[in-house]
């Protein structure tokens, strides 16, 4: 086990593994939460995990967040057992980021406050104003957080989530409640710190978003890893058939075909003009997502 | 790369953002502040005689108004707010940092010896002016006082963040604290003068700091000849401070092994 320099950010070529994670279980009651599952996450990399409620996520993100202890297997965070106790896990605590999925305290506080006294529990923190211009909560500085929005006050919880020069973040859920816009940017400030080395664990219910900002993703079901792959492999995606689709007629016609452009082609010289309502489309990452977790929607 | 801060150093940070976050609470501030000063207010207007020569009910009444205190703002209020605290997802977001769990301790011992200081020079302020309340006028009953408020205030901070792993919700805290504190008052002889309580009372209030908290604060408020009317015919500052430090021991070591970051 090789232990991550933060210093060493991404022009390192060596593989370090940031978390390491091998049989790993965990019940409550006769519920097994975690049955045997196997994970590495590599430093710089943004890994999403995703499965649908009660697959066991949350647990195994606990468990790597030091909140939750396993019954069984191996874990190691930044060379670290999140598990242990005392001075050291202070040290480890000190290396990583936490956003949770929500917290709704400390409404009595103003922004530049809060963001400012948690820099304090930090040996490298991030500069404070330098943080809240990077979330864009410029304008909302002095502003009691009582009165943030839904989403700004999401964007309060990352900046605290960062304040601390992270290696590794962990986000849970990110933008749930976001409007498509504060999305987007929410997404342009994680590429932003993807950018500075961080490694981050994602957990997210939207599978456009683990697109758009994955590496790699992992599907959980009933306690296992499904599949590890990138967003545009999973699932045999990259090579799974494309639909095309045209008004023939009265009929919506539909062809699966590992050559599309010959049949936009054939098309094109049988109509000899525009082809009536023609699509090209593969499967999305949501199609085959619900494919491979048996179609169960949540 | 810089050291972690230091725990302690941490706790006095997070003690001023705790006076900073309760200062902002305009409604639970005044009510905190000034609770005890109304109740001083109201036994001081109901019952106007002396319970023993040159010894006004008043009199004796802020020594009970004080302990009391103590023990409304330290343990009832923590043992209240922090399962709120928890509710919201506020604690389980500072486990998520390097702040260890004793700078939040730390602050919020600071927060509520903060609070009980202020509530003190209310009650006094109040009492000199409104209701004849004679101050101490020797050194060693103000060394009394002042380990009494120290030792008192610190004792029921413990008890309050050990007990805030009881009450499942914040919702419900209020529920399961409240009774307690308002049966411990009756029994430890706040409200009425003690020696007139029932034995059975008087004995099963002896196990709890606040007999003793209110019996010490007795000893600075009243003369030294009032000593051979309690219980054991003297003040017994001894054995209180004793107690004190008992509960406190017990306070801590809940605290430490049994705290509820997280609501599951």
């Amino acid at each position: 086990m090789v232990l991550f320099s933060h210093s060493i950010g991404q022009s390192s070529i060596t593989t370090v593994s940031v978390i390491e994670v091998k049989g790993l279980k965990k019940s409550y009651g006769a519920v097994h939460a975690v049955q045997g599952l196997d994970l590495t996450i590599e430093a710089g990399e943004i890994f999403a995990l995703l499965g649908p409620n009660g697959a066991g996520k949350t647990t195994t993100v606990e468990i790597l967040e030091g909140f939750r202890t396993r019954d069984a297997g191996s874990v190691t965070v930044l060379g670290f057992d999140p598990q242990s106790r005392g001075h050291a896990a202070r040290e480890w605590r000190n290396r990583i980021g936490i956003v949770l999925q929500s917290a709704a305290d400390a409404g009595d506080l103003t922004v530049i406050e809060t963001i400012n006294h948690f820099s304090g529990y930090y040996s490298n923190p991030r500069n404070v104003d330098e943080v809240i211009t990077a979330v864009g909560l410029e304008e909302k500085a002095d502003a009691l957080i009582r009165n943030l929005s839904g989403g700004q006050r999401r964007r309060l919880d990352v900046a605290l989530g960062i304040i601390g020069n992270p290696e590794l973040l962990f986000l849970d859920e990110p933008t749930t409640g976001f409007d498509p816009e504060a999305r987007r940017a929410f997404w342009a400030l994680i590429q932003k710190l993807r950018g500075t080395g961080t490694t981050i664990v994602l957990t997210t219910h939207y599978l456009d978003e683990a697109e758009a900002l994955a590496d790699r993703v992992a599907v959980i079901n009933n306690g296992k890893i499904i599949e590890i792959s990138t967003p545009a492999e999973l699932g045999g995606r990259a090579t799974s058939k494309a639909l095309v689709s045209w008004r023939d007629g009265e009929n919506i016609r539909t062809e699966a075909t590992d050559n599309p452009t010959s049949v936009v082609t054939r098309l094109a010289a049988q109509f000899g003009a525009e082809i009536p309502e023609l699509t090209v489309t593969r499967p999305s990452l949501e199609d085959i997502y619900l494919t491979m977790i048996g179609g169960m929607h949540e | 790369m810089n050291k972690v801060p230091s725990a302690l150093n941490l706790g006095i940070r997070r003690g001023g953002l705790e006076i900073k976050q309760f200062s902002r609470q305009r409604e639970s501030v005044a009510f905190t502040l000034l609770f005890p000063v109304i109740l001083l207010a109201i036994f001081g207007s109901v019952f106007k005689d002396t319970i023993a020569p040159g010894v006004t009910f008043s009199q004796y009444f802020v020594a009970g108004m004080i302990a009391s205190g103590l023990v409304n703002t330290g343990f009832q209020s923590l043992a209240i707010t922090i399962p709120m605290e928890r509710d919201v997802g506020g604690l389980k977001r500072l486990r998520g940092t390097p702040m260890p769990a004793s700078s939040y301790f730390i602050g919020k011992a600071i927060m509520i010896a903060a609070s009980m200081i202020i509530q003190i020079a209310l009650l006094f302020g109040f009492g000199l002016i409104f209701f004849g309340v004679q101050m101490p006028n020797e050194a060693s009953k103000w060394i009394t006082f002042t380990w009494l408020v120290l030792l008192g205030s610190t004792c029921s901070t413990a008890l309050g963040i050990a007990f805030s792993i009881v009450p499942k919700s914040g919702r419900g805290a209020s529920a399961v604290v409240s009774p307690i504190v308002i049966i411990l008052q009756f029994f430890s002889g706040v409200f009425f003068v003690f020696t007139q309580l029932p034995s059975w009372m008087q004995q099963l209030a002896a196990i709890f700091p606040l007999k003793w908290l209110t019996q010490g604060m007795r000893s600075v408020f009243l003369p030294d000849s009032f000593a051979a009317q309690e219980v054991a015919k003297s003040w017994e500052n001894g054995r209180t401070f004793l107690i004190l430090m008992l509960w406190l021991a017990v306070g801590i070591f809940f605290s430490v092994r049994k705290f509820k970051w997280d609501r599951d």
